[in-house]
């Protein structure tokens, strides 16, 4: 008798009609949103953490060598590193229309929102590959084949590779998780076009939205810290 | 505002607007030479622009309180990881200089 009782509760949602990306645990989309967000939030805090370790250190060395730092930090482009800062804000404001065409049930505004997120993504890693040309020509690199021209850096070039060292780090996991990201996005189009997501569930674009201004919060603080600290003695 | 459309494009256009000044305010304050206050400048400048993004972009002002809780749990820590190592750094002021290359 027992076992008839548990399968008719197991047979009875299944009988009835249910949106195909409901998992059988959840109650309501709505909760499995929420667990969605819930975890997504608690990978987000994880990566707090494991940027965060990155910018203490940074913080350290900062009040250590702090002269060093921003003379050293002369040797960043702020216009390129504005414009990136510019194009990561558009990519997140894309980010967020599309997780709004999505409410809306406008397919194909869903798809053009991330092929734009895309975009503007892509842009930012090409600014940062030149970024990065330009600082290999000028033996910028921290090791063995740092031989920077300036005289000021070269007076203090232990402490300023340092600096670089942290720069390259921060930027290229930053960078890191924008490939990653940039993969998701490719990933969620191609998804949206093929009509996964409304208004009813649309779970996947919102947590990889928050992975993505997750990534946008993380350089809001790596452009002032890196480009900024000694733009007003230039 | 999530159930409204109409209002959500407004507050995402607005959060738009206000990290683009925000990021021009920055570079422009940058220029002037503030003494110590200069880092501190861009710092609050940088909180604030986070906050934005968390509160609109990230939807946790209109998450739930559980939501909302891990996102300011994850930033205590953040905190306390920084206190208490420069509390420990700071306070040792003869290692420091003996740090390699200072």
């Amino acid at each position: 008798m027992a076992s008839t009782a548990f399968d008719t509760h197991l047979a009875a949602p299944h009988g009835e009609h249910h949106h195909p990306s409901l998992q059988h645990q959840f109650d309501s989309l709505e909760q499995q949103k929420e667990s969605s967000t819930l975890g997504m939030w608690m990978f987000l805090v994880t990566e707090i953490m494991f940027f965060g370790a990155l910018f203490t250190a940074y913080v350290i060395y900062r009040n250590l060598f702090h002269g060093v730092f921003a003379t050293a930090s002369h040797h960043l482009d702020v216009t390129m590193g504005a414009i990136n800062t510019a194009v990561l804000i558009g990519s997140s404001l894309t980010m967020a229309l599309s997780i709004r065409a999505a409410q809306l049930n406008r397919r194909k505004a869903i798809v053009l929102f991330l092929l734009l997120t895309i975009a503007l993504g892509g842009t930012f890693l090409v600014i940062k590959g030149f970024e990065y040309a330009h600082k290999f020509r000028d033996h910028l690199v921290p090791g063995p084949h740092f031989a920077p021209e300036d005289p000021a850096i070269q007076a203090v070039a232990d402490k300023a590779q340092v600096f670089f060292s942290l720069y390259f780090i921060m930027t290229g996991i930053h960078a890191l998780h924008m490939i990653i990201g940039i993969g998701l996005l490719l990933w969620l189009a191609i998804a949206a076009w093929r009509g996964k997501f409304d208004s009813t569930y649309y779970t996947p674009l919102e947590c990889t939205g928050l992975y993505w201004h997750f990534v946008d919060i993380v350089w809001i603080f790596l452009f002032p810290l890196l480009y900024l600290i000694g733009a007003h003695a230039r | 505002m999530s159930h409204n459309p109409e209002s959500t494009l407004k507050w995402y256009i607005a959060v738009f607007l206000f990290l683009m000044v925000m990021t021009g305010l920055t570079v422009a304050v940058a220029k002037v030479d503030l003494g110590a206050m200069n880092d501190v400048v861009m710092l609050v400048i940088a909180v604030a622009k986070a906050l934005a993004v968390i509160l609109i972009f990230m939807h946790v002002k209109d998450s739930t309180r559980v939501t909302a809780l891990t996102v300011v749990g994850g930033f205590v820590w953040l905190g306390i990881l920084i206190f208490f190592t420069l509390n420990d750094y700071l306070s040792r002021g003869d290692l420091l200089l003996n740090v390699p290359g200072k």
